[in-house]
């Protein structure tokens, strides 16, 4: 077993025309949080959604736990992998989006528990057992029974890292989980990433909160233009950017 | 009344003369209108009687609208036989309908183009050509074909066979408003199903959920806010719509109808004797529909709307409230 949860060589990405990745390399070590940063449309989000393999790479190889995701390696052959075996694999790994996506004909608890019943066939009794108990973990026991449009911006994110949670994901991936909230309510869900930081799991953040990047993060990687432009420890790369396009950045968002 | 620091004056609201002149015209009418529906008129003939050596004469009158020979057959056998099979018709061709219909509706928006073109001429067909003429196609279709056989294509080698002459009338007609309406519901099924926000299919993907279970547990209950309410329109307008079976000779409500007036010619009885019956069932659906799209708007809206029992319930408290409390002085 490797101590990479995730290792990414060289992986390119492509709409029609735009190549919005060109040749990424990313290494994510076990129990480590690393943050994206860079201005938007530089492919952040992108390199996030082929992890999970919500976007298939066009080149590059790209190991999640040890094993190429989406393809199978057979007889100097990449054999697609079968759906059902992507969807497990996906399961796997929690994510929490932008616009939150919770499911809006469910409440909060059936939120939580829809994928451990259907998808992990958890008995219900007993997923929403736990589904309680990761309430409590993110602050939103007394919710369970209301619908998402009855929560704030803010509660709906901690619902909906709940949800992913509820998967005991081996690794989580959050694409800009603040970048929709009113900035008095970035603190609670920032709070819940925190805790859920010092617990020990695996975390893929890209978000422009740079605060949070200098005090959570064991590494940042600054994409700009498909590429990654600089990386390294936080102090090293927020406090000193060699790169005049990491300076240019920082001076507009600090 | 309203208050203005020590001094008070008298509110004044806005006269609306032009609203009061056609409340009035319009008082007018509707009581003309219900007095000529309930108005009785001369038969022609004349009833005689003799009192006290008196003869006595007066004409027969008789309700113009028929309302007493409307009623006698508003529960005869014939016409609530015509009830069940509309609503038989009914029941049969929209579920036909929805389930094909939502079939036709997911393989439109497939990515393989070999399911979605099918889709299209399906949608193209069946919604170009009349109902009515759908209904004649599937009562003849004896004539293009004897019998249906279900075997090994291309060879002799079959299980099944099915003697086409055995498509009764009504047959006909539940095939062919069933085929019909899965046009149109596909067209409202797709309405529906693109209106799911694609952030929660991502999700439903992202937590491992195959394709068809983001289908079954994400897209199709939200779906069902948009779906419902044109559903339910469809719904009433098969209900009537089933009135085109008469013509090829199923004796629902309508057909009934035809066949009590073709021996007794009270015409415009017995199809004010139908019409009644179409009214109610339509109210009660609509009265079902409101129920099921309240069902399924759950989650949309932040509170749900009374509904016009709760409401009732609540105006009537809050009258009673009133009477028991007394209530705090106007400002004079």
């Amino acid at each position: 077993m490797t101590d990479l949860m995730v290792d990414a060589k060289n992986i390119a990405k492509h709409y029609g025309n735009i190549e919005v990745l060109k040749g990424v390399n990313l290494q994510v070590k076990r129990g480590e949080v690393t943050c994206l940063i860079g201005p938007s449309g530089s492919g952040k989000s992108t390199l996030l959604r082929c992890i999970n393999h919500l976007e298939k790479h066009d080149a590059g190889e790209l190991f999640v736990d040890g094993n190429l995701v989406g393809y199978e390696l057979k007889d100097n052959k990449l054999y697609e992998r079968k759906s059902n075996e992507i969807c497990q694999s996906r399961s796997e790994i929690g994510m929490v989006f932008q616009r939150f996506n919770l499911f809006a004909h469910l409440t909060v608890l059936d939120n939580i528990t829809i994928g451990m019943i259907r998808v992990r066939g958890i008995a219900p009794d007993r997923a929403a057992e736990k589904a309680r108990e990761l309430l409590r973990r993110v602050g939103l026991e007394n919710k369970e029974s209301n619908y998402p449009s009855q929560l704030s911006g803010g509660q709906q994110q901690r619902v909906a890292i709940a949800r992913a949670l509820a998967m005991e994901p081996k690794l989580m991936l959050f694409d800009e989980p603040t970048s929709a909230l009113d900035p008095e309510l970035v603190g609670e869900v920032l709070d819940v990433m925190k805790d859920l930081a010092n617990s020990g799991m695996t975390m893929i953040v890209v978000t422009h909160e740079m605060g949070f990047a200098r005090e959570v993060a064991d590494t940042v990687y600054f994409l700009d233009q498909g590429v990654i432009e600089e990386s390294g420890e936080p102090q090293q790369v927020l406090s000193n950017p060699r790169s005049e396009r990491l300076q240019g950045f920082l001076s507009k968002v600090l | 009344m309203t208050t203005d620091g020590d001094q008070t004056y008298r509110v004044v609201p806005v006269r609306h003369y032009g609203r009061w002149v056609a409340a009035a015209v319009i008082a007018v009418l509707t009581a003309m209108v219900v007095h000529t529906i309930f108005s009785k008129i001369p038969t022609g003939q004349v009833a005689c009687s003799t009192s006290n050596g008196v003869r006595l004469c007066h004409p027969i009158m008789e309700w113009r609208f028929g309302w007493d020979v409307v009623f006698q057959y508003f529960t005869s056998a014939l016409m609530v036989k015509g009830l069940l099979i509309t609503i038989e018709l009914t029941l049969i061709a929209m579920l036909i309908g929805i389930v094909l219909g939502v079939l036709v509706a997911i393989m439109r928006l497939s990515p393989n183009r070999l399911l979605s073109i099918p889709a299209w001429i399906y949608t193209w067909f069946f919604r170009g050509t009349p109902v009515y003429v759908q209904l004649l196609f599937w009562f003849n279709f004896a004539a293009l074909y004897k019998t249906i056989v279900l075997g090994v294509p291309f060879s002799s080698a079959h299980f099944f066979t099915f003697d086409t002459l055995n498509i009764t009338a009504f047959i006909a007609a539940t095939i062919g408003l069933g085929l019909n309406e899965a046009a149109y519901m596909s067209e409202i099924a797709r309405a529906g199903l693109i209106s799911v926000d694609e952030g929660q299919i991502e999700a439903a993907t992202a937590l491992g959920m195959t394709r068809a279970q983001t289908l079954r547990l994400v897209i199709l209950p939200q779906a069902m806010r948009v779906i419902l309410p044109p559903t339910g329109n469809e719904v009433i307008s098969m209900l009537k719509t089933t009135s085109l079976a008469a013509s090829i000779g199923v004796l629902e409500l309508t057909g009934a109808a035809q066949n009590i007036y073709a021996s007794n010619y009270k015409i415009m009885d017995l199809l004010i004797c139908a019409s009644l019956w179409y009214i109610i069932m339509t109210t009660i659906l609509s009265i079902g529909q409101y129920y099921v799209e309240r069902h399924f708007g759950r989650g949309a809206l932040r509170n749900q709307p009374l509904t016009p029992i709760e409401r009732l319930r609540r105006d009537v408290r809050g009258i009673a409230g009133k009477m028991h409390t007394s209530r705090p002085g106007v400002a004079q």
